[in-house]
């Protein structure tokens, strides 16, 4: 499978293009950094891959088929803040629940503790929403996994066992990725390409 | 830090603890039942009393409180405290009626203007501000006596000017959350509209609509005690509180000081004890504040 971008042209005020012509593809299997400076349209580019923007002009397929509006999307954005991406008024098992059910074993590889299922996200930390983020979002219907900026605002142990059990779900499930960082060396340690924005 | 935490986890789950452990929860739940408590004892004592026991004893008139009279008598011999309590059930019927009524039309502009969008938004938000623009007391009063005035024209006129400000808070509402990341990703995992709008949207709208519900009913009974005192809403031969209050004006400067002291302070607890209530309800539907000890 390759998702792929063709010439994508995205602005957020008139006359101020962000990405201009630009090209972008990804295989099955693959993890791909991509990387610039703020302000580069790093995550612009990741939001129309996942289909929460439409470019101005440019195509964003699958296998050469563009998305349906409906259904599950195969391209799955996660977000840089988890506190802001799951309901304040749902309780975690829930939210861990609302797309698949995720076997036990991922579970405790990524580290969620039994105990914190019946807790409401605002009793829980940075670190441990972004586990419950990730975990939602690794259905094995998902064949791409955008993660911008996923583990910035994180420690570096969680960030090691989160990105552990990424590859390891990534390489079982033959699922690509898309680093979006600003660190070189977890870019350099996750990535077989890099990507350069500014380049 | 870890182990102090230990030891007063196993404190609170050990049996026979010292103290009890009383949170935002208890708390809430205790002022929310002992307040119903009370507003049920009065609506219910108020529509018991039957009319007849409101007579005009004039070896009684003007009687200052007294263990017989606890809230005295008026000018004609009347019991102010079996008055104060008939009009205070009238008001919180009035209230509770308005109350609803004013959710209703607020839930039903402050979900579909969003909805819907573009010129309906506008069209809500342009409803709000022209009723916003125009003084309560004088809309008030305009459209009860042109629904003919009594019960049911200050009813109409104080529903069709309190659903305002719970508009707006529900449409922004509504619009928070389309756009939230949470709904965003929900809609990546395939889910349908009608789900959205079940599980994401309506667990934070109710909450806004039962509070908004509670917390406009100090408002009402308030506004329809005051209209009727300058005249415009109930009846003269009502035991409302505004009717009480009005009538006591011509006695006050002879120094009958119960006759509006009693009734004002009791339309002012109910109003303090019916927001206090709404504000206990608020905490413990946030899950923010609901667990705080």
């Amino acid at each position: 499978m390759r998702l792929e971008a063709k010439d994508i042209c995205y602005a957020y005020q008139k006359g101020r293009p962000v990405l201009s012509h630009v090209n972008f593809g990804i295989e099955s299997g693959e993890a791909v950094g991509l990387t610039a400076p703020s302000g580069y349209g790093k995550s612009t580019l990741g939001k129309i891959l996942a289909g929460y923007l439409t470019p101005q002009s440019g195509t964003v397929s699958i296998d050469g088929k563009t998305r349906e509006d409906t259904g599950y999307n195969p391209v799955q954005l996660i977000f840089q803040h988890p506190e802001k991406a799951v309901n304040p008024r749902w309780k975690m098992k829930r939210i861990l629940n609302e797309a698949w059910n995720p076997p036990e074993e991922m579970i405790r590889s990524m580290g969620i503790e039994q105990d914190w299922m019946n807790r409401w996200p605002s009793e829980l930390s940075g670190g441990e929403l972004q586990r419950f983020c990730v975990l939602r979002a690794l259905s094995p219907r998902t064949r791409f996994l955008i993660a911008d900026e996923m583990t910035t605002m994180l420690d570096m142990i969680t960030q090691a066992q989160i990105w552990n059990e990424v590859r390891k779900h990534a390489e079982r499930e033959n699922m690509g990725i898309v680093v979006i960082s600003h660190e070189k060396h977890l870019l350099e340690r996750l990535c077989g390409r890099i990507v350069r924005l500014d380049g | 830090m870890s182990s102090e935490l230990k030891t007063e986890k196993d404190f609170k789950k050990a049996p026979g603890r010292l103290r009890p452990v009383r949170g935002t929860r208890e708390q809430a739940i205790l002022h929310i039942s002992l307040f119903l408590l009370i507003l049920a004892g009065i609506m219910i004592a108020g529509s018991r009393i039957p009319s007849g026991s409101i007579y005009v004893d004039l070896e009684q008139i003007s009687q200052p409180p007294s263990l017989k009279h606890l809230f005295g008598t008026d000018w004609v011999g009347r019991d102010m405290l079996t008055r104060t309590m008939k009009g205070l059930s009238l008001s919180i019927w009035v209230g509770i009626i308005c109350s609803l009524a004013s959710t209703l039309t607020a839930a039903l502009f402050g979900i579909l203007a969003p909805t819907l969008g573009g010129r309906a938004d506008a069209l809500v938000s342009w409803l709000v501000d022209l009723t916003l623009s125009v003084p309560h007391t004088i809309l008030i009063i305009l459209i009860s006596i042109a629904c003919g005035g009594g019960f049911r024209g200050i009813v109409a006129g104080v529903a069709a000017t309190h659903w305002t400000s719970l508009t707006r808070v529900i449409r922004a509402e509504v619009l928070r959350i389309n756009t939230s990341e949470y709904v965003r990703a929900s809609r990546q995992f395939g889910k349908s509209r009608r789900y959205i709008a079940r599980n994401h949207l309506l667990p934070h709208v109710i909450p806004q609509m039962v509070v908004g519900t509670v917390l406009v009913f100090p408002h009402a009974i308030l506004h329809e005690a005051s209209i009727t005192f300058l005249g415009f809403g109930l009846p003269p031969h009502e035991p409302a509180i505004g009717v009480i209050l009005s009538e006591s004006m011509k006695y006050l400067t002879s120094g009958q000081w119960w006759l509006a002291f009693f009734p004002g302070l009791c339309l002012i607890m109910v109003s303090v004890m019916v927001s206090a209530l709404g504000r206990s309800l608020e905490r413990i539907l946030n899950p923010a504040t609901a667990y705080k000890k």
